[in-house]
């Protein structure tokens, strides 16, 4: 393994998503660069911050540091619009009508999300489906395409396959290479799965309390 | 009308079915008995109280002692309304937001119908303005109470849906506008109750305090209905007073939900 330094401190480093020394709860500073079309895998045992850094990242919980996006601060972006433009998929997905259809800002009518739905094994009458008979698999592949609605241009997934079969979180896997690849997205991936990491990812760095260290491949 | 004076054992025996209220709540273990029987006599010592002092209130008619009695009054309301929450918000910001959201829905209400409906003078002629602004804080407080209690509660309760709907680019206001028209509607309906059922199911109390008091029914019906009006737009301006003031104080600048500014009554 390789220690990751260089803080970044400056906004001129070139564009990309930039993470300066962020701090967070007891963690930190954490400090990375992704660049647009890549994916960072990040691992690192339980409990030790992996979904808190994707919710400061997000900008839903207090944090010091600062996070760049194409040398445009956070906190110089309204809330609203940094977290459209960074957008988090929790691992649980929370739903607040009765069927999915209203979830969707934009509806389920464009053509971009129809295929996307399609890609993970979805049907075109999805949106008439019941959220209460919803499987936790199809939650999590749901709460994927409605956060692609937004058009993100960072995505933060965390365990975004963790109740999917291996067949399914394929899918999801070549959802995510085809984004980054085709549309420039910055992913960061949360995932215990190393192996999973090694097929999506870029780069994989293990998270610790102060700082980050490198996978090698 | 000559209105029948109650004798000391009229109210015990009145107290006494308190007391047989008390004993099968004992019997059947609702845990109310203790609660039930403080609450009753305090509400006889302090209803005894304020018959003396406004016994002076009225023989003096100062606006100092007016404002005073109507300042000792809110503050009350404000203590009971953060007293009734399980969650409530820490520090001072809690009394300032319940006192705060009854200042200005109930002493707006109070003043301008003292000024422009019952057009008394001088319009803090405490035998109107006492009476009304009670009526109006404790309809109030328990508007707010309720509301208030609910918001924190579902707040705390849904706090991981509530960030979902911060994480898919919502506003705070979006994301906490479900939960914020619930409370307002379980503030809002038991005064749209009572005036549903005002006069078919119940007799109000103040109509009714007219009515066995001498006056004629009519006198007492206009009234209570200006005074349900009246309860009915304080408590419901006391209400979104303060969801919005509480929902605004659980996000912070950035939007983000900080529960932190609760603490729970153990």
């Amino acid at each position: 393994m390789t220690e990751v330094h260089s803080p970044l401190s400056s906004p001129d480093a070139g564009s990309g998503l930039h993470i300066d020394r962020l701090c967070f709860l007891d963690s930190g500073p954490f400090s990375l660069h992704a660049s647009h079309g890549e994916c960072v895998g990040i691992t690192g045992r339980s409990g030790i911050g992996k979904t808190q850094l994707l919710r400061a990242v997000a900008d839903v919980i207090a944090h010091d540091g600062e996070c760049w996006l194409d040398g445009q601060a956070c906190s110089s972006v309204k809330a609203p619009q940094w977290r459209r433009r960074v957008a988090m998929v929790p691992a649980e997905s929370f739903w607040w009508y009765d069927t999915v259809a209203p979830h969707f800002p934009s509806g389920l009518t464009e053509e971009m999300t129809r295929v996307r739905l399609r890609k993970l094994g979805f049907g075109d009458d999805v949106g008439k489906w019941q959220v209460s008979r919803l499987s936790t698999g199809e939650r999590q592949r749901l709460s994927l395409v409605r956060s692609l609605v937004l058009n993100p241009m960072v995505l933060l997934l965390d365990e975004p396959t963790s109740a999917l079969d291996l067949k399914t979180a394929s899918l999801v896997e070549e959802m995510v290479k085809e984004l980054c690849c085709q549309e420039d997205m910055i992913c960061l991936w949360v995932s215990h799965d190393l192996d999973q990491l090694g097929r999506v990812a870029h780069k994989t760095l293990t998270l610790h309390n102060h700082g980050f260290t490198e996978e090698k491949r | 009308m000559h209105v029948i004076s109650l004798t000391a054992s009229d109210l015990c025996l009145a107290a006494f079915l308190l007391l047989l209220l008390a004993a099968s709540s004992y019997h059947i273990r609702l845990g109310l008995e203790r609660r039930m029987l403080l609450s009753g006599l305090r509400m006889t010592v302090q209803l005894l109280l304020i018959g003396l002092v406004l016994k002076g209130l009225f023989a003096s008619a100062s606006f100092p002692l007016v404002a005073f009695m109507s300042l000792i009054m809110l503050l009350v309301a404000g203590y009971e309304v953060r007293a009734r929450q399980k969650r409530r918000l820490a520090g001072v910001n809690g009394y300032l937001v319940s006192t705060g959201s009854m200042l200005i829905s109930s002493f707006t209400v109070t003043f301008l119908a003292l000024t422009v409906m019952v057009g008394v003078e001088p319009w803090y002629t405490p035998q109107y303005a006492i009476p009304l602004l009670g009526m109006l804080l404790g309809n109030t407080m328990n508007g707010v109470a309720l509301a208030s209690d609910r918001l924190t509660s579902e707040m705390y309760a849904r706090r991981s849906l509530v960030e979902q709907r911060l994480l898919l680019g919502q506003s705070w206001q979006e994301a906490s506008g479900d939960i914020r028209r619930d409370c307002m509607r379980t503030g809002m309906i038991p005064i749209i109750n009572s005036m549903a059922a005002a006069g078919v199911v119940s007799l109000p109390g103040m109509m009714t305090g007219q009515i066995l008091g001498g006056s004629s029914p009519l006198d007492a019906v206009k009234y209570q209905i200006l005074i349900m009006f009246l309860i009915a737009t304080g408590t419901g301006f006391g209400v979104l007073a303060a969801i919005w003031w509480i929902s605004r104080l659980l996000f912070d600048d950035r939007e983000r939900l900080v529960l932190e500014n609760l603490s729970t009554v153990k």
